[in-house]
């Protein structure tokens, strides 16, 4: 009971840790290219939620100062995951830039296709 | 690009508020959530919904390639040339408390000039990347 | 006043320079403006050497927000060498941009590639000046992406598959990262590096700091393509332009090596001693693998681009040993042939390109005799081939030689043996090279190849002669590295 209090407790980091496995997963289990590349997203998707979670104050508001309030959230994460995002979002657009011009040159984006086009040397 | 009636008079109906409520996430983005990044994928959109409807040829003729290639630099420029102004100031990179007359002000300056530029490499980008893989395969 | 702007020039004169060439469309302005700042980046570096060694640490306070609140940069003896490495490899590099990238690229891309470069050298420079490890991960992920899109100009189709495969590794190395930072970050609250080693003092030994120090060191380990995580490498060296090559061998993996010091000595070291558990011999043992197993592949690779990237697996395996000895003398190692490899890669991946840009080819069976056609070319492939089997008189022979007296510190009486052994299987990749060149008839395309020219020649002599110079006079090299390990092992003491 008290272990099972104790993994609710912490429900936000076993969300991460899922996200974390299953996008690491993908990436490596997957001979697709878009389906490696959606892994992989997903997998920084969950270091988003490790940097956000630890920054929400309990009871407080949004960190935009107010005399009305005195407990704010901590806005530092969500700065730097706004960077972590874009980076992202950059390394998403170059991927999948490099898949459709790997789909045109090679007319495939299975990798163990294009491995099998004798592309060892 | 759709024929559908409804879906194109909408949309034309609708793209000047998205327009606006992209320079309204702008400006207000001093007071409260917002800013140049929403801002600059909430424009970006509009045109990239109106490509959707009226043919990519029609957004091309409206926002043309070359701009935005043009624009990507250019909004990091603007960013980058407010931090060399304060330098010039005699305080660091970034800092901004000399762009005005008091640091309240001169900040305000620095982060509204910041996200001008912010907005437009987002805004470009974003169109850039839609451009770039719209434009394949055809 | 612009003295005190050093720091942050560094940066930012090559993104600008990333800028005005992307504005651009041809590809002579966007060269003659990274060439531009190429030149200018060591003339801010040695300004910085001065200031680091006349007043101790320079810090910067980006937007004039103090550390630990804002981002700093912050100098020191360390990482200013690093930025020397870096720039002084840039600048002598230039002038063979010019010939080799009009060869390899198409026209209307070539202001985008010197756009690229750029950026890759604005993050480069960025990861070694910042004091910040969120900034570091920014710096590693501008510079990353630079690098996928310079080795996907390549102009070979597997140059994509390279650049694809390096994007999918790098951007989990870059992640492990950030999930190691972050982990810091919920524990101490902070980000800047100082603060971090400083608080870690207090807190010590925990749970949450081995994660985020085992995240961190495998995330980096990618980057820096240490043994078994260095797949990517060979590829992506081999496909990509033969300036990206060669300005890439001679620089992103020793700003990595770089990083990995900073953490682990520098962060770290406050609240773990480095040699007190399992980390170091892993470390130790994989270089070990990296040394023999990268080399032993590099001897059966017919394409010599990929020989050399093997071999950079392998020269990699002696800068982390030094690392994973823990001693003065090996962290001394390490740096020092961090510098010296700079040279030696850079030298002979130019002079592989310059071979290319006259006979189109890189593989070993077609270049029979082309020491007869390109002698100087390959007297300089020579020298350079010579120092990184370990000559006496070159500068691999330095760095083996402090490798070897920090083992014998250490208690390691078989270490030196190995480091001789795998230098005897450096002579076997180097020397089949060599005799090819030099010892076989000019045939095919070879047989009417000329010398490469003087914009290339110069850029290779200036490196192979270097590696002669900087193996005789061991003052600069070793002295600084020796000072600057001297610094961060005081400081992570």
């Amino acid at each position: 009971m008290e272990l099972a209090a104790k993994i609710v407790a912490h429900y936000n980091q076993w969300i991460t840790i899922f996200l974390m496995v299953a996008g690491l997963y993908v990436v490596v289990a997957r001979g697709n290219m878009i389906k490696k590349l959606i892994g992989l997203s997903l997998f920084q998707t969950s270091v988003y939620l490790l940097y956000l979670s630890p920054g929400k104050v309990l009871g407080g508001t949004p960190p935009i100062v107010d005399p009305a309030f005195e407990v704010y959230s901590n806005p530092l994460p969500h700065v730097l995951i706004l960077t972590a995002i874009v980076v992202g979002v950059a390394t998403l657009a170059l991927g999948l830039g490099l898949v459709v011009r790997i789909n045109e040159v090679y007319g495939t984006i299975e990798e163990d296709e294009i491995i099998g086009k004798g592309e060892g040397e | 690009m759709l024929l559908d009636v409804i879906l194109r008079v909408i949309t034309k109906l609708l793209l000047p508020f998205i327009l606006v409520f992209a320079l309204y996430v702008q400006f207000h983005g001093d007071y409260g959530p917002g800013g140049g990044f929403q801002a600059g994928v909430i424009a970006a959109a509009s045109v990239i919904l109106y490509a959707m409807l009226f043919g990519l040829e029609a957004a091309r003729a409206l926002v043309p390639v070359w701009v935005v290639e043009k624009m990507i630099p250019i909004g990091v420029l603007i960013y980058a040339g407010v931090g060399v102004a304060g330098m010039f100031t005699g305080q660091a990179f970034l800092d901004y408390n000399h762009l005005a007359h008091d640091s309240v002000h001169g900040q305000e300056w620095g982060v509204f000039l910041v996200e001008v530029g912010v907005f437009v490499t987002v805004s470009s980008t974003m169109l850039g990347i839609f451009y770039a893989f719209a434009g394949r395969g055809r | 006043m612009i003295l005190d702007h050093l720091p942050i020039i560094q940066v930012i004169v090559p993104l600008f320079g990333a800028l005005l060439c992307a504005l651009t469309r041809s590809g002579k302005v966007a060269w003659v403006i990274a060439a531009i700042v190429s030149l200018l980046m060591p003339l801010v570096a040695i300004g910085l050497l001065q200031q680091v060694l006349s007043q101790g640490v320079v810090s910067y306070a980006i937007g004039g927000w103090l550390p630990p609140v804002g981002i700093e940069y912050r100098v020191d003896l360390l990482n200013v060498f690093v930025l020397l490495v870096v720039s002084i490899v840039g600048a002598v590099m230039i002038p063979f941009a010019a010939r080799s990238v009009a060869a390899e690229i198409p026209e209307h891309k070539q202001s985008w590639f010197y756009s690229m470069y750029l950026l890759c050298m604005c993050g480069l420079l960025g990861i070694t000046i910042t004091g910040d490890a969120f900034n570091a991960f920014v710096f590693l992920e501008v510079s990353s992406l630079a690098t996928y899109t310079l080795i996907a100009l390549g102009s070979d189709r597997r140059a994509l598959i390279a650049s694809y495969q390096y994007l999918i590794v790098g951007t989990i190395g870059a992640t492990f990262y950030i999930i190691g930072v972050g982990i810091l970050l919920t524990v101490t609250g902070t980000l800047n590096m100082v603060d971090i080693a400083d608080k870690l003092g207090d807190i010590g030994q925990t749970r949450p700091v081995l994660a985020a120090l085992a995240f961190i060191i495998v995330g980096i380990s990618l980057k820096l393509a240490l043994f078994p995580l260095h797949v990517w490498l060979p590829n992506a060296y081999a496909y990509a332009p033969s300036f990206a090559t060669s300005f890439l061998a001679a620089t992103a993996t020793k700003v990595a090596v770089y990083l990995f010091v900073r953490f682990v000595f520098g962060v770290f070291g406050t609240g773990i001693e480095f040699g007190s558990f399992a980390v170091a011999d892993v470390l130790l043992v994989l270089s070990i693998f990296a040394m023999f197993g990268a080399s032993i592949v590099a001897v059966f690779e017919n394409n010599i681009k990929r020989a050399l990237a093997y071999s950079s697996v392998s020269q990699i395996g002696y800068m982390t040993l030094g690392i994973a000895l823990g001693n003065l003398t090996g962290l001394t190692g390490g740096l020092v042939h961090l510098f010296n490899h700079a040279l030696i890669k850079g030298g002979l991946f130019m002079a592989v390109g310059a071979v290319a840009y006259r006979t189109g080819t890189a593989r070993i069976n077609e270049l029979g005799g082309i020491g007869r056609r390109m002698p100087w070319t390959m007297a300089a492939f020579t020298i350079a081939g010579m120092a990184i089997i370990g000559v006496p008189g070159t500068v691999g022979f330095i760095s083996k030689y402090l490798l070897a007296v920090a083992s014998f510190e250490q208690g390691y009486w078989w270490l030196p043996f190995l480091i001789v052994l795998s230098s005897l299987i450096a002579v076997l990749y180097i020397g089949r090279i060599v005799e090819v060149a030099w010892f076989r008839e000019p045939t095919g395309a070879v047989a009417t190849a000329t010398e490469a020219p003087l914009s290339m020649l110069i850029p290779i002599w200036i490196l192979a002669l270097a590696c002669v110079l900087f193996g005789l006079d061991t003052e600069f090299s070793a002295g600084l590295a020796e000072r600057a390990a001297a610094f961060m092992m005081g400081a992570g003491g």
